[in-house]
């Protein structure tokens, strides 16, 4: 059956969420979750990025790749064609609209390297999604990672004005926040199934 | 059929690539081409640098050594400088190491800023006089079984300013098992008048991979790369009671200090405190008995702390900090230079602020 990409957009984002059910792009969402300015930033940018990176994969691999029955090497293109489009972003960011430059730009080169924008393009092959189903589901698992950040980065600025445990300062309160939001999110993934 | 297939696979790799890197040089060509800059440094020196990059990198390759431990990855926040027109906003890879008031006051870390428009900005003086030299090696001399005095001579026509007890690093280059070059901090020895020639004492650590290159590689003639003059471990100006206190190679800082002394007439009261194990450890008594003639009010109390038997001792014995305990009575006006390990100097510090030495009159240099 199909999927109508509504509710792969909504699902991706609540109860498929990226990060939290799949536990992918830790890396950054860790680093950059101290303060909601910059989640929001560079939550932004992920959109922007998993969304156009997710389309422009999709014609990839089903116009080029495809119909060499080269599907093999997609992992090498997606990675490429990632890094390249991120630094061509930032280029074009940095000459022409230098104001969303400092407050975007500057996370992109982050996100070259965030696995959960690869890990959305792989799954979009995985799951055999349609281009606008993939449009879908890179939009809304951007817009679920960058939901995710700023529910760490709200807790976490909270809770650095109180006094914690100093085993548990920093990295190590990040990562039970987070895993007991993603109890919470899992808790949710049976309801609807995308796949 | 086989070859025909890995060829399409070559090609159609080769295809992406190909175009993916044209279309970026493309943009870095048109995008980021943002002419000639200039960047005016404390109002006097002009620089024209090809804009684009980082104001780190520019700076550096016009010879100008702002201090950065990380390589401009934006880690360490020292490469600061002020940026007082141009540069853009403060970026969020910044303010986590930039106080309120530097944010103010509109300093920046070099490494974050971009040059892509005229820059009016500001660098600390001292900066200037940091610089890369090509040394050579002119005597290797030693002082105990595991330290040695390293002379450098400087270039032809090129001198180094530096303060008494501020340090230069060397490179050891790639040697024998050590596969990168490593850079490691050493004190200058020598008095700060001399500026064609410096000395640098340099203790064994086994092990190390510098220390090492210095005692097994480095031959006299040999052509050695310093940059410097790097700290702020000097002596300062007021009429306070100066006590240095130093342990092993820890005498280089104390000993240009005292030249200084010597040379500028300084008057204040000033005792040095050397703390070794055994007495084949001890070195430039000579030396320390000549400033003592010198300067009248100048006192050299070495100490042993494990005086082997037969060693034929009769100075000061114990921890050096039993020994500054002992002679040090009060302490309110004393200004303190303490140079060695970390262990020595914490200790060090403990004893003199008992002995009522203010906190903010004790300097340190811990290596």
């Amino acid at each position: 059956m199909e999927i109508s990409p509504f509710v792969i957009f909504f699902a991706s984002i609540f109860t498929s969420n990226v990060l939290l059910t799949n536990f992918l792009g830790m890396c950054s969402y860790l680093s950059i979750s101290r303060d909601l300015k910059s989640s929001l930033g560079l939550g932004q940018a992920v959109i922007f990025v998993m969304t156009a990176t997710t389309v422009l994969n999709y014609l990839v691999y089903h116009y080029i790749l495809v119909p060499y029955e080269l599907e093999y090497l997609m992992y090498i293109v997606f990675i490429i064609v990632i890094a390249a489009f991120v630094q061509l972003v930032e280029m074009v960011l940095e000459r022409f609209l230098p104001n969303l430059y400092y407050t975007l730009g500057i996370f992109l080169p982050l996100i070259t390297v965030n696995c959960a924008i690869l890990g959305v393009a792989l799954f979009m092959v995985i799951r055999e999604y349609n281009l606008l189903q993939s449009l879908a589901y890179g939009a809304g698992g951007g817009i679920g990672w960058t939901l995710a950040i700023l529910a760490l980065a709200g807790i976490r600025q909270k809770v650095d004005e109180t006094r914690l445990p100093k085993g548990l300062q920093g990295a190590g309160f990040a990562m039970i926040v987070t895993g007991i939001m993603a109890l919470a999110f899992i808790g949710f993934s049976g309801i609807i199934s995308i796949s | 059929m086989m070859a025909v297939e890995v060829l399409q696979t070559v090609s159609i790799i080769t295809g992406i690539s190909v175009f993916l890197a044209a279309l970026l040089t493309l943009a870095e060509r048109f995008l980021l081409n943002y002419g000639t800059c200039k960047i005016t440094i404390n109002e006097d020196q002009v620089l024209e640098v090809k804009g684009g990059n980082h104001l780190l990198g520019s700076l550096i390759q016009n010879n100008i050594f702002i201090p950065s431990a990380c390589g401009g990855r934006g880690s360490c926040g020292l490469c600061k400088v002020k940026v007082i027109s141009g540069g853009g906003p403060l970026l969020p890879t910044e303010t986590p190491y930039l106080t309120n008031e530097e944010q103010e006051d509109n300093v920046r870390l070099s490494c974050q800023v971009k040059v892509r428009e005229d820059l009016v900005i500001q660098i600390p003086e001292e900066l200037f006089s940091i610089r890369e030299y090509a040394t050579v090696v002119e005597k290797i001399e030693d002082l105990t079984h595991d330290i040695k005095a390293l002379y450098l001579r400087l270039p032809e026509g090129e001198e180094v300013k530096f303060k008494a007890g501020q340090y230069v690093q060397i490179k050891a280059p790639q040697y024998g098992k050590s596969t990168e070059e490593v850079y490691r901090a050493y004190s200058i020895a020598s008095s700060p008048s001399q500026h064609d020639c410096i000395q640098l004492i340099i203790r064994k650590v086994p092990e190390g991979i510098c220390t090492t290159y210095v005692f097994d590689y480095l031959k006299e003639g040999d052509t050695l790369h310093i940059n410097g003059p790097y700290g702020d471990f000097y002596l300062r100006e007021s009429e306070r009671e100066i006590i240095c206190i130093a342990g092993g190679s820890g005498l280089a800082p104390i000993k240009s200090i005292l030249h200084q002394i010597e040379e500028e007439g300084i008057q204040r009261k000033t005792s040095f405190f050397f703390g070794c194990v055994g007495k084949r450890d001890l070195y430039y008594v000579d030396e320390m008995k000549a400033f003592e003639d010198k300067l009248p009010n100048f006192r050299f109390i070495p100490a042993l702390s494990g005086a082997a038997e037969g060693d034929d001792w009769t100075g000061e014995t114990g921890l050096i900090t039993e020994v500054v305990d002992r002679h040090v009575t009060d302490g309110s006006n004393v200004e303190a230079y303490l140079c060695g390990s970390p262990g020595m100097i914490d200790a060090c510090i403990r004893v003199l602020l008992s002995k009522g030495v203010a906190e903010e009159n004790i300097y340190y240099d811990k290596f």
